[in-house]
């Protein structure tokens, strides 16, 4: 079972925390300080896996990361999970947020964090692995995506819809769009314009 | 009205722009108070916005619990933008511990029956996140019912959510288990990783839940068998092995099931087999793949044929230039030394190899292993690679090492000078971080190796010229000096050069030690005990040492000056004394784990449990005269065995031999003295477990009409027997046969030679103090044969 998900940059500051087993909040973010600073002490060339700091919960479970330019992923996971399996998983999770993100950086992680929630959602359930299929999962992403936008609820990422409506030749849409019985009313975009 | 708060992109970039923490605290602390009043106002519309810009300050660390109540609200919402926020808030904010996650069922339950797919996906989600046993409990049979639907989306979520109310309430087990071998025929990669790890958890659960599987396995081994024969796959791929994910699930279920079940294994052989030939090992999936493979094998009942591949393939990883394969394979011969020990050590000059990485995990890893492939023919390689190791090790791990490297020597040392000269060297490079205990056991190594007197202490002295800083080492360096200076300053050592050591210059070495700031107390008091020492053992004066002594009658540490109080007194008083107690100590017998004196006191545990009567210093020295009638009746001028080396202390310094039961034939008893009445028998047992130990038990019991009080019994034997005479039952015997008094003396015996025994009693009888002194030589042979 995986215990935790972390990920910090360079500098120790999280970008996503998420935790499967439930500690208080202090001691969720000494446990992210303590990682962070196992995890700098590490030279590129050594192994990826470390064993756990003490506040995570004793000799049975391991860190395993990865480090990808200026994040570090970070998972913690007890005997049960193989840890070689766990290097793929943490590949797939990374090749997942940049087909999701087109050519993810650190800043996409920062301003989109509740998307990025969302996808980790789709690859791990409740500390334990869902599924692995890339396509499956963006496929899912796109979904739900599509269907919070068709509830006119902007979510954060104003800046690529306002690009993506600019793109638009927005005299031609109508504002009524019928499909059958589907009546979807066209919000008034010309404010983004 | 709600007040103009920051988009959360927006909050982003204020928080990023923060210079310093103070900046960072104040705008959060502003924007937090804004949600809460926008959570006041309760504006619908904006709710998730609001709670999205929570989310993120509680990642960042500020408290955000005053957002609980929010999130039911969103999640009770019809919209999915609503309830995505909402259900996330609830994994992130809420646990079993605060009461409102309870109010959260009712939501889940009405989702997962009517909501859409993505609605249900995320309340499938959340209930195995945070589900608590009363919710599992609740939620239950509307996840067993989500198990049959047609979409495959919620299949698999629905499965892994039962994975979770099988943890939280065991008792689930039962709905859950039949499902399962249905959901095995699923073509769905998912549902399959799910349903085996539901599967997995059902069986570590309950041991009966396995014969029921095992009738799964040929399916199990059908899956892994198209799995690997299928070729590249786009879909599930992962570096050229299709889904490793699930071929590593389904061969560590194979595993779980073919424990110990001869028939489950014999099904899985054949494809064990075909996996660990067939993987394509360039990448890291395939390794991944093949380690479960090789666990798995090492597990089961396999074909030795099988198990020794497996072996070999752990010892090609460790050949592998990834570190991490290496790892894993150091983990795994670890686990592994146990069962096959010798297929293991094929591969020792591997591991021993590893030692050098500079990767600190990998070197621990492989100290382990070698530690636990030292066994006697390669001990000598071994341990100079293990103390290569030692010198250049991390902190951490000297502790570990160094002890490991003295327990393979005490194991395995194929000589004691190699033993001595190896405890030696870890003292010198490690001697901070082994066990207190390394000192005794040194001492007592050395004293028991006679022939190694001389090499040792002429070794000890140059290592101790060369550093005292080392404790340890020091303070065995002190011991021997003391112990052996005579040999030392004779310089008569053949094993090693000949060493001129000149009797000044030993003096100087152990003042230097007793006067470094880097010296504990404890090694101070050896340095001085071993000064008093050598005033017997020189030739020269003792003026120097005398000096010193009386120095440190005034030092502040109290141990240390009462020891130079003491031996100031042995200088000034008992002069006569000195050479005796100073005299050379006899071997210890080992306690083993159970002395727990060490280090501190180190005269005190060299003596055995104060069984031994202690009467004040007249008796002793009176005893001495008792030992020199009966010496100078068989007309031997030496002194005595040694005495306790704390004067005013306790009798005759002896073995310590354990008191065993007297199972014996009985020997004839003997009666000594008979005299108004008083009579003392004596009684023999020899235990045959110590062929040359003999307990007598004296009796003295009184027929007359009188009382005999104050009685005492004292003992000599001739200088090659060692006597200990244990404390009496009392000092009184009534009178016309009251109790008698019994006293147990032990002899030891081990040139079985004819025992002779000189008895002294004093007594009061009738009124009057009466003092015998009386030879026994007639012993029944089996006393001493």
């Amino acid at each position: 079972m995986i215990q935790a998900i972390l990920v910090f940059n360079n500098h120790g500051k999280p970008r996503l925390v998420r935790f499967y087993q439930r500690f208080p909040e202090e001691i969720q973010q000494q446990i992210v300080r303590e990682t962070f600073h196992l995890v700098l002490k590490r030279d590129d060339n050594i192994c990826n896996f470390l064993e756990g700091g003490s506040l995570i919960g004793g000799s049975d479970y391991k860190l395993i990361y990865r480090h990808y330019a200026t994040l570090y992923f970070v998972f913690c996971v007890d005997s049960s999970e193989s840890e070689l399996g766990i290097l793929d998983l943490i590949q797939v999770f990374v090749e997942t947020l940049d087909k999701c993100f087109e050519n993810v950086c650190e800043l996409d992680l920062i301003f989109h964090m509740d998307k990025v929630h969302y996808i980790l959602q789709e690859v791990v359930m409740g500390g334990m692995v869902l599924e692995t299929n890339m396509n499956e999962i963006v496929a899912q992403i796109e979904a739900q995506n599509k269907l919070e936008k068709s509830e006119g609820g902007l979510s954060a990422a104003p800046a690529r819809a306002v690009s993506a409506v600019k793109n638009i030749n927005l005299p031609e849409i109508p504002r009524n769009i019928n499909i059958g019985d589907i009546n979807i009313k066209v919000p008034n975009l010309s404010q983004f314009v | 009205m709600v007040l103009p708060s920051l988009k959360l992109p927006e909050l982003i970039q204020e928080i990023r722009g923060a210079k310093t923490q103070a900046q960072e605290r104040e705008v959060i602390q502003k924007e937090c108070a804004h949600i809460r009043a926008a959570f006041r106002e309760g504006d619908a519309p904006q709710r998730h916005r609001q709670l999205a810009k929570l989310l993120y300050v509680h990642m960042l660390g500020y408290p955000a619990h005053f957002g609980q109540m929010e999130c039911l609200k969103l999640i009770a919402s019809p919209r999915f933008t609503d309830k995505r926020v909402g259900y996330l808030g609830a994994m992130l904010l809420l646990d079993e511990r605060q009461d409102a996650h309870l109010l959260i069922t009712n939501s889940i339950k009405n989702d997962l029956s009517q909501g859409t797919q993505p609605v249900q996906g995320l309340a499938l989600c959340t209930l195995s996140t945070m589900g608590s046993a009363e919710m599992c409990r609740d939620l239950a049979n509307e996840v067993e019912r989500l198990l049959l639907r047609p979409s495959p989306y919620i299949r698999k979520k629905a499965v892994l959510a039962a994975v979770h109310m099988i943890r939280k309430v065991p008792e689930l087990s039962d709905i859950f288990l039949p499902p399962c071998t249905q959901l095995l025929r699923e073509r769905h990669h998912g549902i399959l990783i799910g349903t085996i790890t539901l599967i997995t958890e059902l069986c570590e659960r309950s041991p009966a839940a396995l014969p029921h599987f095992r009738q799964v396995v040929p399916q199990l081994v059908q899956i892994l068998r198209i799995l690997v024969m299928s070729g590249y796959s786009a879909e599930h791929s992962v570096a050229g092995i299709s889904d490793p994910f699930l071929q590593v699930k389904i061969l560590r279920l194979l595993r779980i099931l073919g424990r110990n079940h001869e028939e489950s294994s014999e099904a899985m052989n054949d494809m064990l087999a075909q996996v660990a030939t067939n993987t394509d090992t360039s990448r890291n999936a395939g390794n991944a793949v093949l380690y479960e493979t090789v666990l798995t094998i090492v597990d089961i009942p396999s074909a030795s044929g099988l198990r020794v591949l497996a072996v070999n393939i752990l010892g090609r990883f460790l050949l592998n230039s990834d570190k991490n394969i290496r790892y894993v394979a150091l983990t795994s011969l670890l686990q592994l030394v146990q069962s096959d020990h010798s297929a293991v050590q094929r591969h020792r000059p591997t591991v021993v190899e590893c030692l050098k990485d500079p990767d600190a995990s990998l070197s621990r890893r492989a100290l382990e292993l070698s530690l636990a492939l030292v066994n006697s023919s390669n001990i000598r390689s071994m341990t100079q690679e293990l103390q290569g190791f030692l010198e250049s090790c991390p902190a951490d791990l000297r502790a570990d090492c160094a002890s490991g490297i003295l327990l393979a020597a005490e194991r395995f040392a194929p000589t004691k000078r190699w033993h001595i000269d190896t405890i030696m060297q870890v003292l010198t490079t490690a001697g901070a971080h082994v066990r207190d205990d390394a000192v005794a056991n040194l001492t007592q190594l050395i004293g028991g190796a006679e022939e190694l007197h001389a090499y040792s202490v002429c070794q000890l002295y140059n290592a101790l010229a060369a550093d005292i800083s080392q404790q340890p080492l020091v303070q065995v360096a002190a011991w021997c000096i003391g112990e052996y200076g005579d040999l030392l300053l004779s310089g008569s050592c053949e094993e090693a050069e000949p060493l001129q050591v000149q009797e000044e210059e030993v003096l100087t070495l152990l003042e230097k030690v007793l006067q470094s700031h880097l010296s504990l107390p404890a090694t101070r008091g050896y340095a001085l005990t071993a000064l008093m020492k050598l005033s017997t053992r020189i030739q020269g004066d003792n003026n120097r040492i005398r000096q010193i002594v009386s120095i440190y009658g005034s030092c502040l540490d109290i141990e240390l000056q009462q020891r130079a109080v003491e031996y100031n007194a042995l200088f000034r008083k008992y002069d006569h004394m000195r050479p005796a107690i100073l005299e050379k100590m006899p071997l210890v017998e080992h306690g083993g784990p159970q002395d727990d004196e060490a280090g501190e006191g180190k005269e005190e545990p060299w003596n055995p449990n104060r069984e031994s009567q202690s009467p004040t210093k007249t008796p002793t020295a009176n005893l001495l005269d008792l030992l020199d009638l009966l010496n100078g009746a068989s007309g031997d001028a030496q002194p005595p065995p040694a005495l306790d080396l704390t004067p005013g202390g306790s009798l005759l310094h002896l073995l310590d031999l354990p008191s065993t039961t007297p199972s014996l034939a009985p020997i004839p008893g003997l009666k000594v003295f008979d005299r108004e009445g008083l009579q003392i028998n004596l009684s023999f047992v020899r235990p045959p477990e110590i062929p040359a130990l003999l307990l007598i038990t004296a009796t003295a019991s009184n027929t007359s009409k009188s009382d005999v009080t104050h009685f005492v019994c004292q003992a000599a034997v001739p200088k090659s027997f060692q006597l200990q005479l244990q404390i009496p039952s009392g000092d009184t015997v009534p009178a016309q046969g009251g109790p008698p008094i019994t006293q147990v003396l032990r002899v030891l015996n081990p040139n079985k030679a004819p025992l002779r025994m000189r008895l002294k009693l004093t007594y009061n009888h009738f009124g009057q103090s009466v003092q015998e002194i009386f030879e026994v030589k007639d012993f029944p042979p089996d006393t001493w044969q």
